[in-house]
């Protein structure tokens, strides 16, 4: 089967000689940079703001990846059988994208070759430790799953019994995933901005939204490249999934926003302004936050009217826009946030140097690539099918 | 028979930290003193109005850095801070308002870590390279950490520093009796639990002392008759922690 990754037209080989380019300047900076220098110089992180554009990405990863399980539960639990092509592709997304958190948080460590030390000397107080076991799991329940499944798939018959309970096991997974990563940042007396209960459903809410939505521009995409169609009412329906959890995603984020403002509590509401106005001058983030929320009212609208929604043209770019916003909006502007102002109240600038951006490229290269092998595979062993039975009679 | 040894080594140990003690018993000069039992409750209380009339005084810091081989690094985005001095307004958020005396605002009064009662870094580390000594102390082992950083995160007073680029990368380390500690891990006040040991105070307070300005004073608070136990009971004093709202029960006291 994964002979399938090997060969392949030359467009296949450039996208991936492309890849490559970005993956070789991202390591070669982290490996005979950043981890000669340090993250002083390397990186835009300091005192007032030990956290940034790399722990940003892994917050809006793991949403990426918990929103597996918006395809997954209708297909199993439902028996919505629309989903039945779309399983594997989810849940091969959500393997690259937890690689890419797992890479994340490793490039983000002062001394990453202690990584283990988590799983070594574990602290179950800890919800770092928490998360990475969290994530550690999902990632060898949705490569088992994807696995054994595909390769029923592939075989035509039925996956084995007992993949079933790992398949039920990875639906409240994929919840905890999300809920573990807001606990890391909301049970933190000492920043405010975190210390919110509504952290973990806004978390779900974004990942629904800006999950599947990634989801139904790889489904075109894999529509127009391969000879392997994920079906119209299987977008359809995504699209319906991206509109109410963005709705609701909105709805959190005013319940913060009028909660940290009507209040009038300085320590919530300082941060609030930050965010949308800035703060003693410091305002970097100030054009971005404004910007996502164009980008999640323009969205909505697209979304919210049936005309435009259910034209393709339209929902690539509403799906877009759902991306680019909550990718915003949940990353720097969640993360960085949270330590501005400081908790001695004073007011640092984060900036993301160079070389950290390059490498952050370089992991996102590094998952781009991994779900180009695994949609080809997919989409070729289908191919090979071509008309076998339907997938729908594979569930299991 | 494992059992056994490792009850020896205790009690050979417990025997060694007494024989420190009552050596301090006699040793203690100042106000401060080192004489806990097997129960000490380290503690630091800060007079205010003796630390805020030295504004220009910088030697408790200087003491303690220089002594546990701080680096004084020019990027103040970098800085690794063990006790410093911060204006009161940064210290006390929102205590002085728009009618009280500005001046006292701004005035600075030394900072460190509070050696929490309920220490936030030490339940978020999550290989405990942070941890709580049984006398209360908040220490690292600076080998096992591995640098995520969630320890400064997590803790509300911002005492914890990291090493964002090699403390000492081609000067020799002030003192040559202390560790020092490399690129990417964390490290904070640590109560000089060396001094402890040996029943002295830390530097703070034996330069504060020596300055004559005597604003730090160091004990065991389990201890009742403790010079820090009265301080913080004293009856003419308003006692404040930082942020006692938030349940860390914090163990440097400042007098007001």
């Amino acid at each position: 089967m994964l002979d399938k990754a090997l060969k392949g037209s030359p467009r296949y080989w450039s996208w991936l000689a492309f890849l490559s380019v970005f993956i070789l300047v991202g390591v070669g900076l982290f490996v005979f940079v950043q981890l000669r220098e340090g993250l002083g110089r390397t990186t835009g992180l300091q005192r007032d703001v030990p956290w940034g554009f790399y722990i940003a990405q892994l917050t809006f990863l793991v949403g990426v990846a918990a929103s597996a399980v918006m395809v997954v539960l209708p297909y199993y639990l439902h028996d919505y059988k629309a989903f039945g092509r779309l399983c594997v592709l989810g849940e091969f997304l959500a393997i690259s994208a937890l690689t890419m958190c797992l890479l994340f948080v490793l490039v983000d460590l002062g001394q990453p070759m202690r990584g283990l030390n988590i799983f070594l000397h574990p602290q179950p107080r800890s919800m770092l430790f928490w998360d990475s076991v969290v994530i550690f799991g999902y990632f060898f329940i949705n490569a088992i799953v994807a696995w054994m499944t595909f390769k029923s798939e592939r075989a035509g018959v039925a996956p084995p019994a007992w993949v079933k309970p790992i398949i039920y096991l990875s639906i409240p997974w994929a919840v905890s995933i999300h809920t573990v990563t807001a606990w890391l940042y909301c049970g933190l007396g000492g920043r405010p901005f975190w210390l919110t209960a509504i952290l973990a459903p806004r978390f779900l809410a974004s990942a629904f939204a800006s999950g599947p939505s990634l989801l139904i521009l790889l489904c075109l995409l894999v529509r127009k490249y391969t000879s392997f169609d994920p079906g119209k009412e299987a977008i359809r329906k995504l699209s319906h999934i991206v509109t109410y959890a963005m709705l609701l995603n909105i709805f959190f984020v005013i319940m913060e926003v009028f909660t940290a403002a009507y209040s009038g509590i300085p320590e919530h509401m300082h941060h609030f302004q930050y965010l949308f106005f800035g703060f003693e001058g410091v305002n970097n983030l100030v054009p971005w936050m404004w910007t996502s929320a164009l980008l999640a009212i323009v969205a909505l609208v697209l979304l919210l009217v049936p005309k435009f929604r259910n034209q393709e043209s339209f929902l690539v770019v509403a799906a877009v826009c759902v991306i680019a916003s909550i990718w915003i909006d949940k990353g720097m502007g969640m993360v960085v946030t949270g330590f501005v102002p400081s908790p001695l109240g004073t007011v640092p600038e984060y900036t993301p140097a160079f070389s950290e951006v390059m490498i952050t490229v370089g992991v996102y290269a590094i998952g781009a690539m991994l779900l180009t092998l695994f949609y080809k595979i997919a989409t070729e062993v289908r191919a090979e099918r071509h008309l076998y039975q339907r997938p729908e009679s594979t569930n299991v | 028979m494992d059992t056994t040894r490792r009850d020896f080594l205790k009690a050979a140990g417990f025997t060694v930290v007494s024989a420190g003690s009552v050596v301090s018993a006699f040793a203690g000069a100042s106000s401060s003193e080192v004489s806990g039992g097997d129960v000490a409750r380290w503690a630091m209380v800060v007079d205010l109005k003796r630390c805020q009339r030295e504004a220009g005084c910088d030697k408790c810091w200087r003491a303690c850095h220089t002594a546990h081989n701080v680096p004084d690094l020019d990027d103040p985005r970098h800085e690794i801070k063990w006790i410093w001095k911060a204006p009161f307004e940064h210290i006390f958020p929102g205590q002085v308002g728009e009618y009280g005396d500005l001046r006292r605002k701004e005035l600075p009064a030394v900072v460190m870590c509070n050696h929490c009662d309920n220490p936030p870094c030490v339940k978020v580390c999550p290989t405990r390279a942070t941890f709580r000594r049984d006398d209360g102390v908040v220490v690292m082992d600076p080998h096992r950490c591995i640098g995520c950083r969630y320890c400064i995160v997590g803790c509300p007073y911002g005492s914890r520093s990291f090493n964002f680029v090699d403390p000492w990368p081609d000067r020799k380390p002030p003192n040559m009796d202390y560790p020092t500690r490399m690129r990417g891990v964390v490290e904070k006040c640590t109560f000089c639990p060396e001094r402890i040991v040996k029943g002295e105070v830390p530097y703070c307070v034996e330069a504060c002392d020596k300055a004559g300005i005597g604003a730090l004073t160091f004990g065991d608070i389990s201890d009742p008759g403790s010079s820090v136990r009265k301080l913080v009971q004293s009856a003419d004093r308003v006692v404040l922690r930082r942020k006692p709202e938030l349940g860390t029960r914090p163990q440097v006291y400042y007098l007001v």
